[in-house]
């Protein structure tokens, strides 16, 4: 490198400091084989858990562990009561009017399988029925294709999306001719998993309501990384995942608000979500036990409630100055690798804190059968972004994610690894 | 973790100049198979004359393992009778799933063996068996259309 060009230098969020944080999370000191340390870079496919969560679920079941809502005996007091606390939490984390409008799910598959699912089996306004348009985006996940692309073919309905342009940013140039007065529901990813991308919410929602459609936001991505208001954002329904925000598995979280769910019918039909059942019929409970069939994920909604405690502690707007700045410096460092494309902005604008790409002449399995020898965890493949990768000529690409934990060594760890792949297979 | 077992220099060469590569005439029957957790594609066509592989040809993308391990296939499989074409699949699907135990036999499988350390890596498996079970459907059905057709 000569001295006239620029050398990429991180800039730290200044008083956050990434080594403690980092000892809170007991997977991070681990080594792998070779004794190598471990670098984790694939944090938009789950984040690790810190120390606070796994205590708070071990706790639980070592204290309180009995089932919720029906048992009489003070376990049962105490373990309704913990899960109770956890909603009021979560709520209170993403500013929900109300905490009866934050429903637990499995993940955030199941949450957005919900919304698709009662929407055409609704009656009435909600309801999505022939001729009716479902408007997505070509950047969305599979969890926010398949269930759309499930209802409309049941109903007979249409699914449009918006296309990218080269960057990966969505292309809204004919916004008013794809959301149109035909349009019911609108479903959007805030913030990509392959790509990065933040999307125009704020645009393409108020162009729904005009039109009077429902807006579903998949927030996966977006309330690991970044201060969410669903109440100031204006949404009809927001879906996210536990395990992605430093939470535990098998729990997600749908907030609706509280005037769409209660017109909306039943999910999954079973114990905790009736009012009365006869032989005949039966009748519904109010919110939020109306979507909660069955015995909820009780440990993992407290576990949740651990990780939503961790992550205010800090500061939201703390972890995405972070994610902003990690995110920043891996893309210009990337940005030196000759024979290496990002896919999705360049630029930490706009952005969250997951970078794809491509390594000329590498496949990104071998990319990352490399990384992975070296003790760097990335992911490789398609990232459940088909049409996403279709869009930029690629069938597959290699991701590194980034969290609160990561450092700019990690992503020097990163450059490093990716030079010794370049010589491996001997690409210039 | 022993990169060398895993990207052997044979199969890095069979990569970066695959063997057979390319759609051909005649052919039988063609299959298009996928492996659903990474994407790797393969569409393999197999040509079928007088009880012998007379051909198999190929457009595939995908990882070095895969690309590979369909380049050698090829070489092993053409200009050889079926029932022995069936014999050796099998003995490369016994190399893959053998947990590294299995000692490969060279006289049968030749480049083949360079895929004995890919068994290591659970993760590899499904790659070095794309084109290899791409052959077998392609074969089985290019054989149950010539009989058809007696």
């Amino acid at each position: 490198m000569t001295t006239t060009e620029t050398v990429a230098a991180f800039a730290p969020v200044t008083g956050f400091d990434v080594e403690r944080i980092r000892a809170d999370f007991p997977i991070l000191s681990r080594r792998l084989d070779g004794d190598r340390p471990l670098v984790y870079l694939d944090s938009a496919n789950t984040s690790q858990k810190p120390r606070q969560v796994i205590d708070a679920m071990t706790a639980h079941y070592e204290q309180i562990n009995s089932n919720v809502g029906r048992a009489v005996h003070q376990l049962g007091d105490a373990s309704t009561q913990a899960y109770e606390a956890a909603r009021v939490k979560i709520a209170a984390f993403i500013n929900a009017p109300d905490p009866s409008e934050v429903i637990f799910t499995k993940n955030a598959s199941e949450a957005l399988n919900l919304v698709a699912n009662t929407l055409s089996w609704a009656r009435g306004d909600y309801e999505v029925g022939a001729g009716d348009e479902v408007v997505i985006t070509e950047m969305e996940h599979h969890s926010n294709i398949v269930p759309w692309q499930l209802l409309t073919e049941r109903k007979g309905a249409t699914l449009r999306w918006f296309g990218l342009t080269d960057e990966g940013r969505l292309d809204l140039s004919q916004i008013d001719s794809v959301i149109t007065d035909r349009t019911k529901v609108v479903s959007v990813v805030w913030v990509s998993n392959m790509l990065g991308t933040v999307t125009p919410l704020e645009t393409i929602i108020r162009r729904s309501h005009e039109v009077g459609a429902l807006v579903v936001v998949d927030a996966s991505q977006a309330v690991p990384q970044l201060p969410v208001d669903v109440t100031a954002l204006g949404a009809d329904l927001v879906a996210f995942t536990g395990h992605k925000m430093v939470g535990p598995t098998g729990i997600g979280v749908l907030w609706g608000r509280s005037e769409v769910l209660d017109a909306l019918p039943p999910f999954l039909g079973g114990g905790s979500m009736i009012e009365t059942v006869k032989m005949e019929a039966s009748t519904w409970a109010p919110l939020p036990a109306k979507f909660e069939a069955g015995t909820p994920p009780i440990v993992e909604a407290i576990g949740l409630a651990a990780a939503v405690d961790y992550l205010s502690a800090i500061g939201m707007d703390r972890v995405a100055q972070h994610e902003h700045a990690i995110t920043a410096y891996a893309l210009s460092r990337m940005n030196e690798i000759d024979a290496l494309t990002i896919l999705g902005p360049a630029e930490a604008v706009d952005r969250g804190g997951a970078i794809s790409f491509e390594l000329e002449g590498v496949h990104p399995h071998d990319v990352s059968q490399i990384l992975d020898s070296l003790g760097i965890a990335v992911r490789a493949g398609h990232h459940c972004a088909k049409p996403a990768h279709k869009r930029f000529g690629v069938q597959s690409s290699t991701r590194a994610s980034f969290y609160l934990y990561t450092t700019s060594g990690e992503v020097d760890a990163l450059i490093d690894g990716l030079d010794q792949t370049k010589r491996f297979f001997k690409v210039a | 973790m022993d990169l060398q077992a895993l990207y052997q220099e044979i199969i890095l060469d069979h990569y970066k100049s695959p063997h057979h590569a390319g759609l051909r005439e005649p052919y039988e029957a063609e299959v298009h198979h996928v492996n659903p957790t990474c994407g790797d594609e393969v569409t393999l066509r197999v040509h079928v004359e007088d009880g012998v592989i007379g051909d198999i040809s190929y457009d595939a993308e995908g990882c070095s393992i895969s690309q590979a391990s369909t380049s050698v296939l090829a070489d092993l499989l053409i200009g050889i009778p079926i029932d022995q074409a069936h014999g050796i699949h099998q003995k490369f699907v016994e190399l893959m799933q053998g947990r590294g135990q299995v000692e490969p036999d060279e006289e049968i499988l030749e480049d083949g063996i360079a895929f004995a350390g890919v068994a290591k890596f659970p993760a590899r498996i499904k790659c070095a068996l794309l084109g290899w079970m791409a052959w077998k459907d392609a074969t089985v059905r290019a054989v149950t259309d010539l009989e058809a057709k007696i």
